[in-house]
């Protein structure tokens, strides 16, 4: 049977993946950053899994105004990286689990969740910078991956409790899978940040630790709040911290925490990560 | 149900865009048009003539006028959403602190900006409702 092997939240900044991608990791802007990581990546050296299940949003990239889904799965063989305007990104392709894919959409699907299914589906920054952050540079992702996009943009939004209770049927799709799987499960976005407006640049690392200290010892609270308590917080993209959620959901009741580490400035974001293994 | 015209409880976090159903449609010719940018063919084709490109969109001359001159707030401010109009940044070939600063009250250079967020970023205080306040 399939396994979920543990959980990660991280932001998926797309200057931490031209970071990378540029060589530029041991600059001065740069360190504070990548060593904070390192025990990250340790631990994903010694935990890979066979599939990550990737929850993250698309940037008007894939999606657009012409047609929005709330929740998207993608069932290809492959994913390739996408131009979001300066380019793809030089990053492997990214290998797909459709039988692991499929099979969460039939059972997600048997409990009311109405998933959008995706065949191709080019992914941007917010699937692949989360990958070199655990993987760094590989000839090839260790790992297949099933992504799981997010409306975190175009209002209205899946609530943040939506997004847990998803999920929550995503961890029982994984446990009923017929196949000896393991399957890593990644939160992505956020922390607090806000691009747009005049308030660009906000931040709050008071909202964000609560955030992280409620994913082991109150998840629920983080199902409570608002978008508007997000939005307010945490700055309008803060409001990307619903898809946290929907990985604490897949986790068990109790979890502990095994990493995390906090930083500012990521390009104008407040950088978390954290890991979370199942008790 | 809200209706296109009523407000949102988010109306009231100072300084914030979020895209709606009143901001779609206000902006959906000029964000139909900064998606297109996501690829090589068509961004040749905006850097050769800016304005006859977005006639094609049917973007309207307020947004062309803020889209040519790189007004970014405005263009929020005329239905653009902030990842539609990163587009036109990429195209522009610049880190996005630069779009982040000229959107910023008072408005920051790129160093500005950057220099915020290595002092730890903007402080929420003071920045979470206009009723608070007083200018609701």
């Amino acid at each position: 049977m399939a396994k979920i092997i543990g959980g990660m939240g991280t932001s998926h900044v797309p200057g931490a993946g031209a970071a990378i991608d540029n060589g530029k990791t041991e600059e001065d802007y740069w360190r504070p950053l990548f060593q904070g990581l390192k025990p990250l990546r340790e631990w994903h050296k010694k935990n890979t899994p066979d599939v990550n299940i990737i929850v993250f949003n698309d940037h008007a990239t894939f999606y657009s105004l012409d047609a929005y889904s709330t929740f998207t799965i993608g069932v290809a063989e492959e994913f390739n990286p996408a131009d979001e305007g300066w380019g793809p990104r030089k990053v492997p392709i990214v290998r797909g689990h459709p039988e692991l894919a499929w099979h969460i959409v039939e059972s997600a699907m048997s409990e009311e969740f109405d998933l959008a299914v995706a065949g191709s589906l080019d992914v941007d920054h917010g699937l692949t910078v989360p990958l070199s952050i655990a993987y760094d540079q590989p000839d090839e992702w260790p790992s297949a991956v099933v992504p799981v996009c997010v409306n975190v943009i175009q209002h209205p939004l899946p609530s943040a409790l939506r997004c847990f209770k998803l999920g929550q049927a995503i961890g029982r799709a994984v446990s009923k899978f017929d196949q000896d799987l393991s399957v890593g499960i990644w939160g992505t976005g956020g922390l607090s940040h806000q691009l747009g407006g005049e308030r660009a640049g906000v931040v709050n690392p008071e909202f964000d630790q609560k955030f992280l200290d409620n994913l082991t010892q109150d998840p629920m609270a983080n199902t409570a709040y608002s978008h508007t308590d997000f939005i307010r917080e945490a700055g309008s993209e803060g409001v990307e911290m619903i898809m946290w959620n929907v990985m604490r959901g897949a986790l068990g009741d109790h979890v502990d925490e095994v990493f995390r580490f906090y930083h500012i400035p990521v390009s104008a974001t407040a950088y978390g990560a954290i890991i979370l293994e199942n008790q | 149900m809200p209706t296109n015209k009523d407000e949102r409880d988010y109306d009231d976090v100072p300084g914030t865009y979020v895209l709606d159903s009143r901001s779609y449609r206000q902006g959906y010719k000029l964000n139909m048009f900064l998606m297109s940018l996501n690829k090589a063919d068509a961004r040749a084709a905006f850097s050769e003539n800016e304005t006859s490109y977005m006639d094609a969109f049917g973007v309207n001359e307020e947004q062309k006028s803020a889209v040519l001159e790189r007004r970014y707030l405005d263009m929020l401010r005329l239905g653009a959403n902030v990842y539609y109009a990163f587009k036109l940044v990429s195209h522009d070939r610049h880190p996005p602190q630069v779009m982040y600063g000229k959107m910023s009250d008072p408005e920051l250079t790129f160093e500005e900006f950057q220099q915020m967020m290595l002092s730890g970023g903007r402080a929420i205080e003071g920045l979470r409702s206009k009723k608070e306040n007083g200018d609701g």
